[in-house]
């Protein structure tokens, strides 16, 4: 039952992600990764990472795409702007994409992955673990991701600032 | 009560790297094919998050926290890095009036 919910989510998650790469309008490319970004945090709650699940749909489908959506709209983009005239760069890229998934897949034929211990701590997804050890252990990461975010902050208010005329 | 996820005793982790490895050419092949720059900011994101799943299937499969960490820092610097780029983006478009890459020469000093 489970690997047959895990293959249907892995085909629409492709699915979806390619067409957010071959649709023209902008617009549907974004609806499109937000489809694939929920399904994404569908293969994270089976996964048992319930946290990581729902910050993906909170920063990635709300904040990020909001501002990508908020971007199209203020630049008027919604309209297609590219004429597919040659394709040669599609088969140029397909070609070099395609390498490199061989390359990963002869790559993986020859590790030898390491056992999966089934004592472990199945449960480090929820909430209490996460948040005790990313305060506990990675607190200064956690800090400078705040003074990450601050000069962010900053660096757009700066460059979308007026010019002052002289 | 220790319960173990039945995914884990279903599907071998190679298939999560077969489909974290197709999410990251799809993207890949997004970023050297299409001209729209904000396009290519969200096949950049699609990298991202096929990276982030690598990360948590791994975390998983092997109970150890440091790679879900790793996938909250990695949303917080691409959040930063949406903005920034964005704002980058607005201002292009500001000068040059066009999204498109191939205009994007004649920022050269």
């Amino acid at each position: 039952m489970i690997d047959k919910i895990f293959y249907i989510l892995s085909a629409l998650t492709i699915i979806c992600a390619t067409l957010v790469v071959v649709s023209r309008h902008p617009i549907k490319s974004v609806l499109f990764l937000v489809a694939t970004f929920f399904l994404i945090s569908a293969h994270y709650i089976l996964l048992n990472a319930q946290f990581l699940a729902l910050v993906n749909i909170v920063v990635y489908a709300g904040a990020i795409m909001v501002l990508f959506l908020f971007v199209i709209m203020f630049l008027n983009l919604n309209k297609e702007i590219e004429i597919y005239k040659n394709y040669v760069p599609w088969f140029a890229a397909l070609i070099s994409g395609g390498c490199l998934f061989l390359v990963v897949i002869s790559a993986l034929e020859k590790t030898q992955l390491k056992e999966v211990d089934l004592n472990g701590n199945f449960n480090l997804g929820l909430v209490e673990n996460l948040g005790e050890v990313l305060y506990r252990d990675y607190l200064l990461p956690m800090e400078l991701s705040a003074v990450l975010f601050f000069i962010a902050m900053v660096g757009v208010v700066l460059l979308n600032r007026k010019e002052i005329q002289e | 009560m220790n319960h173990i996820p039945s995914i884990i005793q279903t599907i071998p982790l190679t298939h999560y790297i077969i489909l974290s490895t197709m999410l990251f050419v799809v993207g890949l092949i997004g970023v050297m094919v299409r001209k729209n720059i904000i396009i290519v900011f969200m096949c950049i994101e699609i990298m991202l998050n096929a990276v982030n799943l690598m990360f948590v299937a791994a975390s998983i499969y092997y109970s150890n926290t440091a790679g879900q960490i790793m996938v909250f820092f990695t949303m917080a610097v691409a959040a930063a890095e949406v903005s920034v780029g964005l704002a980058i983006i607005v201002m292009v478009y500001k000068n040059l009036k066009t999204t498109n890459i191939d205009m994007f020469n004649r920022l050269k000093g």
